[in-house]
């Protein structure tokens, strides 16, 4: 019984990891009617931002991770000045390889610079494990929930309480109309890319927090697995990435636990299919009516 | 002027036919002469087995209009239904080599074909980037199950696969599969299923069963992705579930959309250039990624680039067909 409940808070770690990194795709998709693929390898930048600045600067813990999250955020806002705003009027599938372009282009100067070995890096939360009755919690955990806790809070108030977060809601469900109604929606955009980025920069710090060692695709399978979440969760839809991720977290954790490792991505794609099947804009994805 | 009374043995058709035979001639030349390395030989299997992946997946990206992210996973599934079959006739059988492969060729083309089918009933349902992340799920599942399996060799992958392909087998194959698909796509069949890219709707209501459609080109398209799959693993002799991620469906992608959707000469074309890009890069090998995406990047930007269409307009570059990308 223990060891299920210690499994399930595992895949809530996890599960909130994806989540955050879900929450780039949606937004994004939401507002640029884009899969931005180089997302996830904004979570390996994020990494090696921070293993530079900690390593190499000597940068106090907090600066390194203000440091790391800030350099992400503009990284974000410079993709998609360069590589996706000159395509906002092309058809969807130039967006895409533009995108997978950028996601290789990043992958393979970190390459260049880090080479394609593996970097051991010690983790910087050093948190007791806490004990409840017969569970054991490690501290990385307890981290990894309240920053992701409070990033999702946040990002649910930034949305539905600011000015900001009106405009990107307006942009998304029409940016004709947003833009009639004078906001400015290059400006929105932007915000939104910087705001995907960050979040991802958290995710992979948290990220190499827990594996301790870091590669230059080490940004490709958590960014596959968190777009699946965003489209479980119904993709464009903030509550439905977080819902996603940490479904998809908890999922993956117990089928490693008890089914078997290798299985476990099968399982995980698999539960996705299914969902799809049963409602095929994701779990709380609005229906739209398909017009002539 | 009715069907019937089109002769196969048309002028075209013939100069076709002697194209395809000179071809070979230069490519026999160029294989068994000294005109080129090794290494470029080496090369010549793996560009038709681009061609091939690419030209299906052109069927149902570019003609039926939705996008695939998991072609790889076909082109795995007849890659080692293929092999596990030459390997056991070799064993097991006294089948001639050329027979047994050409079994392999079949095998592993109707095994991911049935494949196409079950990826196929939930693309009924889905739509756009859905239906794209289903199909990455699909070749994510199918490399974790070939992971998981004994018989594949799981992680450390099949070996002592019988090395049947060579030239002469990838050029007959890459043949027919450009001649059975372009006739397919002129055809009926082909016509309804690029009508129902242009307006599913539309296409729904003078009586196109579209799901039937749909199926079909995943049918179709898994069915030669497996037999390039079944290429690929006789000519590497092991097989790795790595061979197959999605990555290698990206790959694929992208050779038919720089060829152009809906465009078979372009989908050749580009699979060889693409094949032959990074080679000609190697000079530059650790630059060799960075200047792919770079290229990748700014093709992307030129094409939909306002300079573009002054350079046109301005008849200083020829006009090339633009992008045709319907997919929703």
């Amino acid at each position: 019984m223990e060891s299920i409940i210690e499994q399930f808070i595992n895949g809530l770690r996890s599960g909130s990891i994806y989540a955050l990194i879900a929450l780039g795709y949606t937004m994004v998709y939401g507002i640029a009617k884009m899969i931005n693929f180089a997302h996830g390898d904004i979570i390996m930048v994020g990494a090696y931002v921070l293993y530079v600045s900690i390593t190499d600067f000597k940068m106090p813990v907090i600066a390194a991770v203000i440091f790391t999250i800030a350099i992400c955020a503009l990284l974000g806002i410079f993709i998609e000045k360069v590589a996706y705003k000159p395509l906002r009027k092309a058809p969807p599938l130039a967006v895409l390889i533009t995108a997978i372009g950028v996601s290789y282009l990043l992958q393979s100067v970190a390459q260049l610079i880090f080479t394609a070995n593996s970097i051991t890096f010690k983790s910087i939360i050093n948190l007791e494990a806490v004990h409840i009755g017969g569970i054991t919690i490690p501290g990385i955990t307890i981290v990894t929930l309240v920053v992701t806790s409070v990033c999702m809070i946040a990002l649910t108030l930034f949305i539905n309480k600011t000015k900001m977060g009106s405009a990107m809601r307006a942009v998304s469900e029409d940016k004709a109309a947003a833009q009639l109604m004078g906001i400015n929606v290059n400006r929105t955009i932007s915000v939104t890319f910087a705001i995907g980025s960050a979040l991802a920069a958290v995710a992979g710090i948290m990220f190499i927090c827990q594996f301790q060692s870091i590669k230059p695709t080490l940004g490709a399978l958590p960014g596959i697995k968190a777009f699946v979440a965003a489209v479980l969760g119904g993709i464009g839809s903030v509550p439905g990435a977080m819902l996603g991720g940490v479904l998809l977290g908890v999922i993956e954790s117990l089928s490693k636990a008890y089914l078997s490792t290798e299985l476990s991505d099968a399982i995980v794609f698999g539960v996705l299919v299914i969902v799809l099947l049963v409602k095929p804009s994701g779990l709380l994805g609005k229906n739209r009516i398909e017009k002539v | 002027m009715s069907r019937k009374a089109q002769s196969i043995f048309t002028l075209s058709n013939l100069i076709k036919l002697l194209v395809i035979i000179a071809i070979y001639l230069v490519i026999m030349a160029v294989m068994e002469g000294d005109f080129a390395t090794r290494h470029f030989k080496s090369l010549l299997v793996p560009i038709g087995i681009n061609i091939i992946l690419a030209v299906s997946l052109n069927i149902t990206t570019g003609f039926l209009g939705e996008l695939s992210l998991g072609h790889a996973g076909f082109m795995a599934i007849g890659a080692y239904s293929g092999a596990l079959f030459t390997i056991f006739a070799e064993n097991h059988t006294g089948l001639p080599a050329p027979l047994a492969f050409l079994l392999g060729i079949i095998i592993g083309g109707i095994m991911a074909a049935v494949f196409g089918v079950v990826i196929g009933i939930p693309v009924l349902r889905l739509k756009g980037d859905y239906l794209a992340i289903v199909t990455l799920a699909f070749g994510e599942i199918v490399r974790a199950i070939i992971n998981f399996l004994g018989v594949t060799g799981g992680a450390k992958g099949l070996n002592g696969i019988p090395r049947y392909t060579n030239y002469k087998w990838t050029y007959a194959l890459v043949i027919i599969t450009i001649i059975l698909l372009s006739n397919f796509v002129k055809s009926r069949h082909g016509r309804v299923i690029s009508s129902i890219r242009d307006n599913a709707i539309a296409s729904e209501s003078i009586g196109i069963k579209v799901s039937n459609y749909k199926i079909m080109a995943f049918v179709i398209a898994a069915f030669f992705a497996g037999v390039a799959g079944v290429l690929f693993g006789s000519n590497l002799s092991i097989l790795k579930p790595g061979n197959f991620d999605y990555n290698k469906s990206i790959e694929i992608l992208v050779i038919v959309v720089l060829g152009g959707m809906g465009s078979i000469k372009g989908s050749v074309i580009a699979a060889i250039v693409l094949t032959l890009l990074p080679e000609f890069l190697r000079g530059a090998s650790n630059y060799r990624m960075l200047l792919y995406a770079l290229a990748l990047i700014i093709i992307m930007l030129f094409n939909s680039s306002e300079i573009r269409q002054r350079l046109e307009d301005s008849g200083k570059l020829p006009r090339l067909p633009k992008l045709k990308a319907r997919v929703k």
